[in-house]
């Protein structure tokens, strides 16, 4: 058993933090390269000051058309992106972790946030998988592999969760948690859940056409 | 194979299933990945790989909305219905399919960009329904009557078949009727160093040609130092952007940018037009590889928004009747110049009632993006697919508005149409119309 937790909080850590890391270097370089190769136009149509109005006015919660006709989905949507975020960078288990590992420490959610801010992942996770069931406008674009990201970013929120409270389980939990989070780093930069890194620059482009020769909002 | 939408029946179209009769497998396969290989990039491929299926364009768009939310018709569902499978099968499609795409790339999406204001990540799906018309364009698999027209742009360089003689034909002809009222009302010909050339769209010396007259009116009155073409290049429309023959629509604006030139012309004036506004202003001049384009384009709306602003054209009585405005998308969501619309609407009209959405998040009119210039075949589909509009403007009526001014071409076929199909009874016009009757002329 102990073999098994140090393979999983050493090689296979170290791999999936490299993958992460060097994989959504990799899809970035890769979406600028294209660019550069096929669409360098796109370069002289970016403006910073209208890539900024239009992500400022998407990040914030219903400051868009779009979130405001959408209430419900849209505080799940912020709740969920934030918490995702937030939580596994500032929990007290993660922050304890890497102190031993490597002497380096920073700022932690009290236990009791942190394990509402998992909740609230997990709450939201539901919401989504049953908005893929039941909105047609959803289920009709939704195939295998948006219920596996979802699966994917939800595992390791579930059994953290879990993990955390030692209800039952608790070794093969913590184990299981260890492993879902090092497959969802990995999986980030190399499924749809690249949105993370690339969304900034679609919103940033069209948001700078729109600004700059269409005259008009996007958002 | 993607889904059709539901309870769609069969339209015959001579283009598509002549265009599809000669197809085979091996064929379709090669051009698709030719296609996506050497004319797309970073765009098609973040914009597929970035989308996370959220559905929440769908909303943003009219067909999706009149259709009772029939989520083939979201913006996303019709992604799936060609590229998604192009890319899937790595192009292995059958003939059928692509019959399929082109329907819904032509006649159920408008390129109107609405969606992209609903897409939290600014997904462009009307770039990507312009690639699938690219690629069934090259494949010869495009709607008959939108076909022709292109053809027409290919021969006479004009969108219908006006010939040579015709043009300044036509031209002579409304400056004699326009002689009538104003002696000394010229429509000056070939006028090198003008400040202006003027430019339409070939609906309107084949139909329209009293919106000849009007503007020249205008221009006239307002003093204007202006000037047509008496060659090719005077006709700034453009289906050919819209079937996916982009090398034809480079060879469209490089002729009217020509013309422009060699008349040596400070600005390009165009007609009250959405589409060739696109084309001239965002479309062609980037295929040319104009950054912007090589002359300043002024669109009606904003030319006339200068000559009542300066007092250069003065409003007698102003129109006696409640309007509401239609915000053209290529012109609102595409330029920006709702405000600069509902200043002219404002000022010529005794009432200015307001459409609910409005400005550029006006609902397109469903004709746009070549989708009226797929023709008779698919009109009931336009009418249908548009539903959402008839009560948007129903609602403006029962808010008291009596006339719908619609400042393009397209929309205002389109909005013709979906008036009469269901009934609204508002009476539609051109600013350019409006302007005529109220505007102090010489006595
Ligand atoms: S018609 Fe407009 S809103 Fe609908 S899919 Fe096409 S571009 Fe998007
Ligand atoms: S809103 Fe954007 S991300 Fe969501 S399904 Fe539509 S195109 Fe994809």
């Amino acid at each position: 058993m102990h073999t098994a937790y140090d393979m999983l909080t050493g090689p296979c850590a170290w791999t999936a933090f490299i993958l992460f890391f060097g994989g959504c270097l990799y899809r970035l370089i890769k979406m600028l390269w294209l660019v550069w190769k096929k669409e360098r136009f796109i370069f002289s149509y970016m403006s910073l000051r209208y890539s900024l109005r239009s992500l400022v006015h998407w990040m914030v919660p219903f400051m868009a058309v779009n979130w405001r006709r959408q209430p419900v989905l849209t505080i799940a949507t912020f709740a969920f992106h934030l918490c995702l975020i937030l939580t596994p960078l500032f929990v007290s288990a993660h922050i304890i972790l890497w102190e031993e590992a490597w002497q380096f420490s920073w700022w932690m959610l009290p236990d009791g946030l942190a394990d509402a801010m998992t909740m609230v992942v997990i709450v939201c996770a539901g919401y989504f998988f049953i908005r893929r069931l039941v909105s047609p406008e959803v289920r009709y674009v939704t195939g295998p592999s948006d219920w596996i990201i979802l699966s994917i970013v939800a595992a390791p929120f579930i059994s953290g969760f879990l993990a955390y409270h030692q209800w039952f389980a608790y070794r093969f939990f913590t184990m299981f948690h260890i492993f879902s989070g090092e497959v969802m780093l990995v999986a980030i930069p190399f499924t749809r859940l690249s949105h993370m890194i690339i969304s900034p620059f679609t919103r940033a482009y069209m948001g700078s056409e729109f600004g700059k020769i269409r005259h008009a909002r996007d958002w | 194979m993607g889904e059709a939408a539901k309870g769609e029946t069969k339209i015959t179209d001579q283009g598509l299933d002549g265009g599809v009769g000669r197809l085979d497998e091996s064929r379709i396969r090669e051009v698709i990945n030719t296609v996506l290989k050497n004319e797309t990039g970073a765009r098609l491929k973040t914009y597929v790989e970035t989308c996370i299926h959220c559905g929440l364009c769908s909303e943003a768009c009219h067909y999706y909305l009149s259709n009772d939310k029939d989520p083939a018709f979201s913006p996303v569902g019709k992604v799936k219905r060609t590229l998604w499978e192009m890319l899937k099968r790595k192009g292995k499609v059958t003939p059928a399919f692509i019959r399929e795409a082109a329907v819904v790339a032509h006649t159920e999406c408008n390129l109107c960009k609405r969606c992209a204001q609903y897409c939290p990540f600014g997904i462009d799906i009307a770039y990507l329904m312009s690639v699938v018309r690219r690629i069934v364009h090259r494949l010869g698999c495009t709607p008959l009557y939108i076909q022709d027209t292109a053809n027409s742009h290919s021969v006479h360089m004009n969108q219908m078949w006006v010939k040579g003689d015709e043009w300044p034909d036509t031209l002579q002809w409304q400056e004699e009727e326009a002689q009538a009222e104003i002696p000394a009302l010229r429509i000056p010909l070939e006028k090198e160093g003008a400040d202006i050339m003027y430019s339409v769209i070939a609906p309107e010396p084949k139909f329209q040609a009293q919106l000849i007259y009007q503007a020249a009116v205008i221009m006239d009155v307002a003093g204007v130092n202006w000037t047509m073409p008496a060659s090719m290049g005077w006709d700034n429309s453009d289906m050919a952007m819209f079937t996916g023959d982009n090398e034809l629509m480079g060879r469209l604006k490089r002729t009217h940018f020509e013309t422009a030139a060699r008349l040596k012309v400070k600005k390009i004036i165009m007609g009250e037009c959405g589409h060739a506004f696109r084309s001239v202003y965002d479309t062609g001049n980037r295929w040319l590889g104009w950054r912007v384009p090589p002359f300043q384009i002024v669109h009606a709306i904003e030319f006339y928004y200068d000559l009542i602003k300066s007092g250069r054209i003065k409003i007698k009585t102003k129109y006696p009747h409640a309007v509401t405005l239609h915000d053209p998308c290529n012109v609102s969501r595409g330029a920006g110049l709702h405000d600069k619309a509902r200043f002219v609407a404002k000022a010529v009209a005794a009432e200015f009632v307001e459409m609910e959405p409005n400005r550029e998040h006006n609902y397109c009119c469903a004709a746009g993006g070549g989708a009226i210039n797929c023709g008779p075949p698919y009109k009931m589909k336009r009418l249908q697919g548009n539903k959402v509009k008839a009560e948007q403007l129903f609602a403006a009526k029962t808010r008291g508005a009596g006339v719908l001014i619609a400042p393009c071409h397209n929309c205002h076929s389109g909005l013709h149409d979906i008036l009469h199909h269901y009934g609204i009874g508002l009476d539609i016009k051109f600013l350019g119309d409006i302007i005529y009757e109220v505007m102090e002329k010489p006595a």
